[in-house]
């Protein structure tokens, strides 16, 4: 499956956090990459879709979706917003 | 950017199909009707649900084709393996319901108050939210000067052909054409790399706000060559529509 990037998940991550959030600042918690939310790896396969750092691949973000909840991890991340 | 949520509840909504238009053999432009539009900025994108008899739903992102304050438009590319894009380029007709909600992104956007000058990169139909900036610019009087490098398989796969043929002023368009060309073909004939950056975009040295948009590979590919050419990142927004189409 071919990465997509953080633009693809503007939608699902307005659902979460009320807002718009692909210009959102984010640094991995892993190597302390900065950058947009629109500039981070992103895998999408129902109903899964997970979100990967460009410099370490360390993962940022899991989002799944099921019985109509979206359980979400930022564990990977450092700072977001 | 009055006018336009960011803030605020995200719902879907049946929006109206005013018309439809082949771009391409493989390419349509669908024209909505959609009631309770807060209104978009250029390059934002809306998602489209589908919903089988059977409950199945499937949801895809389309970049909106219209400047802010036309009618909203996407444009479509059929992938013949899709769950979605060949019912939108095939099946639809205007009259017909579509749900979507919108709009979405406020990355890659832009507004005449960036500024320029614009360097434009498009692989395929990553051509549409950037058509959607040169329309903007164009009815806002814009005087940002613009270069955009389009790359497509053919001549026949030119989306906007007709559009991009008389660029307003201040727009100079050069298409790559990487796969086959017409007889006599005088223009670029191969992959965008950090030589043909060297020819026809801005210089790095005149800081120019670059987009890029098109199937991973190939922003992969750009990317690297604007950051080999000495670009600076920051001035450079990305977005990937996964192994879509050719470019």
């Amino acid at each position: 499956m071919e990465a997509l990037d953080g633009n693809a998940i503007g939608g699902l991550l307005h659902e979460v956090f009320d807002t718009e959030m692909t210009g959102a600042a984010t640094v991995c918690g892993h190597c302390g990459d900065a950058r947009p939310v629109a500039e981070l790896v992103v895998y999408r396969q129902a109903p899964g879709t997970v979100v990967r750092c460009r410099s370490c691949e360390n993962v940022l973000m899991v989002f799944v979706r099921a019985h109509g909840r979206t359980c979400v991890d930022l564990q990977g991340l450092a700072a977001l917003g | 950017m009055a006018g336009t949520a960011l803030r605020g509840r995200l719902t879907w909504q049946l929006a109206k199909v005013s018309a439809v238009c082949d771009e391409t053999a493989s390419v349509r432009t669908i024209m909505l009707d959609v009631p309770d539009w807060p209104g978009h900025e250029a390059g934002q994108h809306l998602d489209v649900r589908l919903t089988a008899e059977d409950g199945y739903v499937a949801e895809r992102s389309y970049s909106i084709a219209s400047a802010p304050g036309e009618p909203v438009a996407i444009t479509v590319e059929r992938l013949d393996d899709g769950e979605v894009s060949p019912y939108l380029t095939d099946e639809l007709r205007a009259g017909d319901e579509l749900e979507l909600r919108g709009p979405i992104g406020g990355y890659f956007v832009w507004g005449p108050g960036d500024g320029g000058p614009l360097l434009l990169l498009a692989g395929g139909s990553g051509i549409v939210p950037l058509r959607a900036i040169l329309r903007h610019r164009e009815r806002t009087g814009s005087a940002v000067p613009v270069r955009l490098l389009y790359s497509s398989r053919s001549l026949d796969d030119v989306i906007y052909q007709a559009e991009l043929d008389r660029p307003a002023p201040g727009v100079e368009v050069i298409h790559t054409l990487t796969r086959h060309q017409p007889p006599g073909w005088a223009g670029y004939a191969r992959r965008v790399d950090a030589a043909l950056l060297g020819e026809v975009a801005w210089p790095a040295a005149s800081m120019p706000l670059t987009y890029v948009c098109g199937p991973t590979s190939f922003v992969e590919a750009v990317s690297q060559a604007l950051v080999q050419s000495g670009y600076p990142p920051l001035r450079v927004k990305t977005e990937r529509f996964g192994a879509t189409g050719g470019t």
